[in-house]
């Protein structure tokens, strides 16, 4: 089996990979609902948009549960201390995300329009607020997080919920936002035809340059936010606590990695080069190009942003040495194993049949289609 | 840093039971309704009679309708040990989460990708292939609850774990000795068929309401068998299985029994048990007791000369290992402040299985070693639940638990009988006996976690020290907040609810159900004559 450090390292190349298998997918539904005022302005439009993603939203919301359970299972202290440092946020989150199974199951059982509309701005909510949340929280990783450790490992916390909301964290909720708008956009216009497809090719193109140049600005901002480095640590192959390391602060030191391994540079390009590649796909009437584009824009994104990060996970903005790496927020090396065991089994038997389950319910979704199926609606 | 005050305990622990509780209303249908779904599907797929499809989409709808608030419910429990449990997160994580993380990445995925195919896959793929879908479905619920169970298992009897005094944790020996925890799989079972009583019940009733209205009586009919047979069986599994057998294993479980029998005095083998009463916490009495011998004793150690371990000599049990866990803790302390002699180290290890109790202490004190006699009389006070609501819920679950029997049991006889029709007085009460199982499960839900307390852990870790460092306007915020809402969702969707069951299989639109008018060309179905049995 690996030795501990290894398993650390794989670990948090497992917590971006399940980050991403939620941004790719549950994204997509994300943006989805968040665009549906403007791509679906008839019941039967907002039907078609919604007629993409209503039979395998679940499956993709699941990806977030996985990445919650796996935050205990792997990195026990960035969920305790992340969860309850953003508690009134989270609420918040919660509440709107009950709108979404309740949204895609019930909005259809009745004919009435508001009861439809009603649910449509649920759905919305539902898809806007987590997008713009997950964006402001991760900005705040940026600007740490203000808690602190005592010797007995209990958390405690100084700062309130409006602090979250300091301007780089609004702008990357913002910027958030727009990645899984876009990311949304390329859906419908890659699976719906007609005036869905039209519009949402416009907000392809207009987003895919939007999150250019957003992604671009953020990347220069970092230049100027204090960033945090580890100046000594303790064996990384034995079990860490946060004070087994001392750690400085200093302006423009997220961008380390990039200085110390020029090959990190390739996330930040993808970045920029995936949201292009997504409106240049969508003026092309290339369905396909758009989303590879908009996944690629969305994986260069937020692995930059795990890069630029490492090896924090979750930074103190109160003490610097309460911040948690992953070498010392993680779990015992035996559950990091046994875990390791279940996702390597498990991963691919949930991309297979998920795989079929889309091939399923492939297809272009049109308003003939959703007219006809009216009847049918569960 | 001083500890967290109780009112943010008590009401972190009042948002806990308040959303699991409410979670709760939806998981039992989920878990029993899918099956259902798999037994009328397959009897379609084998006899190729449409009427088994109509039940499978009718009873379906309704099932999709509790599903959604499963969904959304359960992300608030998966959050919640985060955000207001946050000492307990750090503290057993590394244990804990395990059964979380694979939950999901082993049943929440399946029941999430197929539960759309179900709803949106009957024109997509053959007959056999959506009856694998729904089948998986079922299968991917009933996962879960094994898995949440394996987790909720652990905290009543912490087993394959042990104590790292250098990362304050307690971290995982043995991943097999927590999934075959004796006491996560008698509550898997318990928990399963109970949920499979209620979905019955729930079929039951809703069939036995369009008898009594006389309309789709062959839909209802065919309902009802499905319903009675299964829900026979699952009650039957509850009450055999039930997970008394439990009780006996481990120091939390010991205490439970004691508790919900109102048990003061361990009593000669075998012991009486006692049918009714009013438990007196103070005088350690139980009043106007009504007992019946031998039978305790038999129930819970299968045996005649078992004892069965009372309050009085629990306590002194817990005052033995809360001055264990003192000298525990006070060999920590010295491991922690980086004394590494092997002395101090096989010291601890001796006595750090009772490390927990001296948890208790940090109620009254910081300084645990230097506990008083008074102190540590409080902690062993602390260390037994209150009796009371243990004795009455444990006494409403067991005797809802016989009713059932005796429904499914007439029901089964009076639908094989034939003589179903005359007997309006009972297709009533099978109606308004709907609500009855989620009652008992709630009392059930009761007795486990409410007689867990002081702990969280058992043992290990009290409740009060496993909260977040959270103000107490953070928690009534979220808890208001809460209540509100899912009182607003649960209004719509017991509205929406009513709404489908009244509209009946009407709701599927084929043409062939009560208030509808077969369009010209639709095939009339026998599914409209009136059964043999209640003509």
């Amino acid at each position: 089996m690996f030795d501990y450090e290894t398993l650390k390292i794989i670990w948090w190349v497992l917590m971006v990979t399940l980050m991403l298998g939620f941004a790719l997918t549950g994204g997509f539904d994300l943006g989805v609902a968040t665009l549906l005022p403007w791509v679906g302005r008839t019941d039967d439009e907002r039907r078609v948009a919604i007629g993409t993603i209503h039979a395998t939203w679940e499956g993709n919301q699941t990806w977030l549960i996985t990445f919650g359970g796996a935050l205990f299972a792997a990195w026990p202290l960035v969920y305790a201390a992340g969860f309850s440092v953003l508690y009134i946020a989270l609420i918040f989150t919660l509440f709107a995300l009950f709108l979404r199974p309740l949204g895609f199951d019930y909005r259809d059982k009745l004919k009435s329009p508001r009861w439809r509309n009603n649910w449509d701005w649920g759905l919305f909510v539902g898809g806007a607020f987590p997008a713009l949340v997950f964006g402001v929280a991760i900005g705040n990783l940026f600007l740490g997080l203000p808690f602190t450790f005592n010797a007995d490992m209990r958390i405690s916390y100084q700062g309130g919920f409006f602090g979250l909301f300091s301007p780089f964290g609004v702008f990357c909720g913002v910027l958030g936002l727009a990645m899984l708008a876009l990311h949304g956009a390329a859906w419908i216009h890659l699976r719906t035809d007609e005036i869905v497809q039209s519009r949402a090719r416009r907000a392809t193109i207009v987003l895919g340059v939007v999150v250019a140049l957003l992604f671009a600005l953020g990347g220069w901002w970092m230049q100027h936010i204090p960033g945090l480095r580890v100046d000594t640590i303790g064996d990384l192959n034995r079990a860490l606590t946060p004070f087994s390391k001392t750690v400085s602060a200093a302006p423009g030191a997220w961008l380390d990695n990039m200085h110390n391994w020029k090959w990190v540079w390739l996330a930040p390009v993808a970045g920029i080069a995936g949201a292009l590649l997504a409106a240049l796909g969508a003026a092309r009437r290339s369905g396909w190009t758009g989303l590879a584009g908009s996944s690629l824009a969305v994986t260069g994104i937020i692995v930059t942003a795990g890069l630029a990060l490492f090896p924090f996970v979750l930074p103190s903005s109160s003490s610097p040495v309460s911040s948690l790496t992953a070498w010392d927020a993680v779990s015992s090396q035996k559950t990091l194993g046994i875990m390791l065991m279940v996702v390597v089994v498990m991963l691919p038997i949930i991309a297979l049949y998920t795989a079929w389950a889309y091939r399923i319910m492939r297809g272009t979704i049109t308003l003939a289609h959703v007219r006809d199926e009216d009847r049918a609606a569960y | 840093m001083t500890l967290p005050t109780l009112d943010v305990v008590d009401l972190s622990r009042l948002q806990f039971a308040a959303t699991a509780l409410y979670h709760f209303i939806f998981v039992p249908l989920t878990l029993g309704l899918s099956w259902i779904l798999v037994i009328c599907e397959t009897v379609y797929v084998m006899t190729g009679r449409e009427i088994y499809k109509d039940m499978t989409r009718f009873w379906g709808k309704l099932f999709g309708i509790n599903f959604a608030l499963g969904v959304a419910t359960g992300i608030t429990m998966e959050f919640q040990f985060g955000t207001n449990w946050a000492y307990y997160s750090h503290y057993v994580g590394d244990i804990f989460g395990v059964p979380l993380a694979v939950e999901a990445l082993m049943a929440f995925f399946l029941e999430a990708t197929f539960v759309g195919l179900f709803f949106f896959g009957w024109d997509r793929m053959s007959k056999t292939k959506h009856l694998m879908v729904t089948f998986l479905v079922a299968l991917g619920s009933n996962l879960s609850a094994l898995w949440i169970l394996i987790a909720n298992g652990w905290m009543q009897h912490p087993v394959g774990a042990e104590f790292n005094f250098e990362t304050m944790r307690m971290e995982l020996t043995s991943i097999a000795d927590v999934i075959f925890n004796p006491v996560a799989q008698v509550k898997f079972v318990h928990t399963l068929a109970a949920g499979y009583v209620a979905a019955s019940m729930f079929v039951l009733g809703i069939s036995a309401w369009y008898l009594l209205k006389a309309r789709d009586t062959s839909f209802a009919l065919r309902s009802f068998a499905v319903a009675a047979g299964f829900g026979l069986a699952s009650t039957l599994s509850v009450i055999v299985l039930g997970d008394e057998s439990g009780y006996t294993i481990g120091e939390s479980q010991k205490v439970k029994m004691a508790a919900i029998e109102a048990e003061w005095e361990t009593q000669e083998a075998p012991a009486s048990i006692t049918l009714f009463g009013i438990p007196n916490q103070e005088e350690q009495r139980t009043d106007y007791a009504i007992k019946m011998p031998y039978l305790l004793g038999m129930i819970a150690t299968r045996s005649l000369d078992g004892e069965v371990m009372g309050i009085r000599e629990l306590k002194e049990v817990h005052r033995a290992n809360i001055l264990e866990g003192m000298e525990a803790y006070g060999a920590m302390q010295k491991l922690r402040a980086g004394d590494t002699s092997p002395a101090l180290r096989a010291e601890f290890d001796e006595h750090k299985k009772n490390l927990g109790y001296a948890l208790l202490l940090k109620k009254y004190t910081e300084h645990v070693t230097d506990a008083t006699p008074a102190q540590i009389q409080s902690a062993v006070d602390d260390s037994i639940p209150r009796v009371a609501p243990l004795f009455f819920a444990f006494r409403i679950m067991v005797g809802l638990g016989f009713f059932f029997l005796l429904m499914f049991g007439a029901a089964f006889y009076l639908l094989v009988a034939k003589k179903l029709a005359p007997q309006r007085w009972f297709l009533k009460l099978a109606t308004w006996s709907i609500p009855l199982p989620f009652i008992a499960i709630m009392a059930g839900w009761i007795v486990a976690e409410y007689g867990r307390q002081p702990w969280t852990i058992a043992g290990v870790l009290p409740t009060f020290l496993s909260v977040s460092d959270l103000s107490l306007s953070q928690v009534w915020f979220s808890l208001i907040g809460l209540v509100v809402v899912y009182a607003i969702l649960l209004t719509i969707e017991m509205w929406l609810m009513v709404k489908f069951i009244r509209l009946g299989p009407a709701s599927l639109h084929t043409g062939r159900y009560h208030g509808e008018t077969p369009a010209p060309g639709d095939e009339v179905l026998p599914a409209v004559t009136p059964h043999p049995a209640i003509s």
